[in-house]
């Protein structure tokens, strides 16, 4: 089953794989050298000097997980139009009528977002 | 067995690892990093299947956005209390609902006549899935607009009643 | 016009010729030589990226020193240049300290998921006219989806630390993130629509074959890519996610020592990704209308990669920093839509192009000069539509004279 398209990506994996390289030889580089000496304040989170009070798990805003399913349907959008764009000359007027469409449906979608004010970053 | 198929049982390894990270992690955010790799896994066996474009797809829609919608669903709740097993008397119920998805699955996979090679990954190039995308699968390729739509105006539409109260 | 190289090993128009002579004199069988030919350019891009990044921390420092009436760093060696080998020393010496709450495996995990898509990446990243790791078909996607790898890695960092800073920093780091990321790949869709192809070589022999650069043809995409990749590496004026005012050191704060050296470095090389895509979709890649005859690739395409990243440089050096709801209301309200329309014109002419055959000479500066003025036009309409036209935003603009430093204030007052 090897393939033309898959050989090329064993170079990516090792590329993948030096990079792991890289990053674990300078980690342990650090284990080696640096000095260690425990005490109890070095752990304390940083909170400009201020003892922390409560975990900071802390509940977010719901703006994030808004942005978060505009980001998500944006990019299937995106994903979709790329067959597209590498084929819109051969398929014809069809074909770009009926990415016509999608993007106009998908572009309502933002405008309800917009005038609902989910753009707005308060 | 060739290179590939030793890289396959790696991926699948990783993969399954990963899947089961995401049930047996005992924090919902670790639950959902293993997300991230067993996702990763499934684009690397696109890859070793010649779907290069599907395995790009994947990465970017799934491991890039997918995940982060689900790491901030889960910023949004306070899950961070929760300590201890994340399941309760349910867990027969869930036993039998797992057992006949996977049935099911199994019985799926055997009984389908698979068509052309299964010897050989097929090539396909991304020109063909516009092409098939653009001509024979028109009509979902455009109501999926409009789900993608629904699913946006309905997310506005929740997060604005929490707004409210 | 392709070039034909000699293809002696001492051709080093190529320095992939060097390299498969030698692999080929050990007489190895195909695979064998694919992979240590794989190998031998894996490791020469990471040291080259090495390299690099040391050398521009020092150009950096020195060169945003001079914008800004300082000196820099001058006393580590001549004019300062051991200072970046002196900081990486000096990180690798540090104790790594994780905190006391931190989710230990996950917060070791977090600099080491950051730094690995920024090598991979270069992976498919021509450099030459052979000397690319890997010629992927899907080689634009490639670029956006590795790097978008980097984002649930920022949570990780953000999350795994338990610092109420970091977490939030890393929030908003990712709100910016997707949101820009989404601009990249559509700006990139521009492009892929005009040559009709998702190879990057494809990319540059096209450019190469009708002597043009796509940021002539294309202008509006290429400012939105360089724009959202500065918000991509963290920089100014886009660098609010470690605003330091309002959010102690972002989404790295609890990170020390060789693992902050990541995230540092980290930016710098995905800094360089943007840089080698910029050049390689729009500024001709390795080419350089028929120099590269004589000039080698790899330096015509360092060079104008190190251009392009001196524009970062350069607007850090400037540039104040912009407020969150400015940045997302800029990627989502004005370059969302416009980068939407721009890949609708830019169909529609390649399909004009396409039906009425006209030349090449006629054809490029036409749609050139088209999209040129459609880019002003559709900038300068929709900050008018959006209520940020002339007159508001203009204020006061001030003037540092040269003898005493005193400032005058001109042009009309904020109303």
């Amino acid at each position: 089953m090897t393939s033309e398209v898959f050989n090329v990506y064993i170079a990516v994996l090792i590329a993948t794989i030096f990079g792991f390289v890289l990053v674990g030889s300078a980690l342990i580089g650090n284990l080696i050298l640096s000095p260690r000496q425990k005490s109890p304040h070095k752990g304390v989170t940083y909170e400009c000097g201020m003892l922390p009070i409560g975990r900071s798990r802390a509940q977010v805003h719901f703006r994030y997980y808004l942005f978060a399913i505009l980001f998500l349907i944006f990019d299937i959008e995106a994903v979709f139009l790329f067959p597209w764009a590498v084929s819109f000359v051969e398929l014809g007027e069809q074909a770009f009528y009926e990415m016509l469409v999608f993007i106009g449906i998908l572009a309502f979608g933002l405008l309800y977002a917009w005038k609902k004010g989910v753009l707005n970053w308060r | 067995m060739t290179y590939e198929e030793a890289l396959f049982y790696v991926i699948a390894a990783i993969t399954v690892a990963g899947a089961l990270g995401v049930v047996t992690a005992r924090n919902v955010i670790h639950s959902a990093l293993f997300l991230i790799l067993a996702l990763l896994g499934v684009a690397a066996v696109y890859v070793l299947l010649a779907s290069e474009f599907l395995a790009i797809v994947q990465v970017l829609v799934y491991g890039g956005a997918v995940t982060i919608l689900i790491l901030f669903a889960m910023m949004l709740t306070r899950v961070r209390d929760i300590e201890g097993p994340l399941d309760g008397p349910q867990r027969p119920f869930a036993a039998l609902a797992a057992t006949v998805f996977l049935g099911t699955t199994v019985l799926a996979v055997t009984q389908t006549e698979w068509r052309g090679e299964t010897d050989e990954a097929t090539v396909v190039t991304i020109e063909q899935i516009g092409e098939a995308l653009f001509s024979t699968w028109a009509m979902p390729f455009e109501i999926a607009s409009l789900l993608l739509m629904v699913a946006l105006i309905g997310a506005i539409v929740l997060a604005r009643g929490e707004e409210g109260e | 016009m392709a070039i034909i190289l000699s293809g002696e090993w001492y051709d080093l128009r190529d320095l992939a010729n060097p390299i498969r002579e030698l692999i080929d004199a050990l007489g190895a069988p195909d695979a064998v030589d694919y992979v240590l030919w794989s190998l031998i350019a894996a490791l020469a891009i990471l040291i080259w990226l090495v390299v690099s990044v040391i050398a521009f921390i020092w150009i950096e420092r020195r060169l945003v020193a001079l914008m800004q009436n300082r000196k820099g760093p001058n006393r580590v060696g001549p004019a300062g240049l051991l200072q970046p080998i002196a900081d990486a020393i000096k990180l690798l010496l540090k104790e790594a300290i994780t905190t006391r709450d931190a989710d230990r495996i996950l917060f070791w995990l977090a600099p080491i998921i950051v730094f690995i898509p920024t090598i991979v990446v270069f992976a498919v990243v021509p450099f030459g006219e052979s000397m690319v790791l890997a010629d992927l078909n899907v080689g634009v996607l490639f670029l956006i989806a590795v790097a978008g790898i980097m984002t649930p890695a920022v949570f990780i960092a953000g999350w795994s630390s338990n610092n109420k800073y970091a977490l939030l920093a890393a929030m908003r780091a990712i709100a910016m993130l997707i949101s820009y990321e989404l601009i990249q790949v559509l700006a990139l869709l521009a492009a892929v629509l005009f040559i009709g192809s998702m190879n990057l070589q494809a990319f540059v022999s096209w450019q190469d074959e009708y002597n043009t650069w796509l940021i002539f043809i294309l202008p509006l995409p290429v400012v939105a890519y360089v724009i959202a990749g500065a918000v991509e590496i963290n920089r100014s004026p886009m660098d609010l996610s470690e605003a330091e005012s309002e959010l102690a050191a972002g989404y790295h704060t609890e990170y020390g020592g060789i693992k902050f050296g990541f995230f540092y470095q980290a930016e710098y090389m995905a800094g360089f990704a943007i840089a080698a895509t910029v050049t390689t979709l729009f500024l001709g890649g390795w080419t350089l209308w028929g120099l590269e005859e004589w000039i080698p690739g790899w330096i015509i395409f360092l060079g104008k990669l190190y251009a392009v990243f001196f524009l970062y440089i350069w607007s850090r050096g400037t540039l104040p920093r912009l407020r969150i709801d400015q940045l997302m209301a800029f990627a989502w309200k004005f370059m969302l839509p416009l980068m939407l329309v721009n890949a609708l014109v830019i169909a529609v002419e390649v399909v004009v192009w396409e039906e009425t055959g006209a030349s090449r000479n006629v054809a490029l500066p036409a749609i050139g000069a088209v999209n040129a003025t459609l880019a002003v036009i559709l900038v300068i309409g929709w900050a008018r539509v959006l209520g940020h036209g002339s007159g508001l935003q203009r204020g006061y603009r001030a003037t540092l004279t040269r003898e005493i430093g005193k400032i005058y204030y001109t042009g009309a007052e904020v109303s």
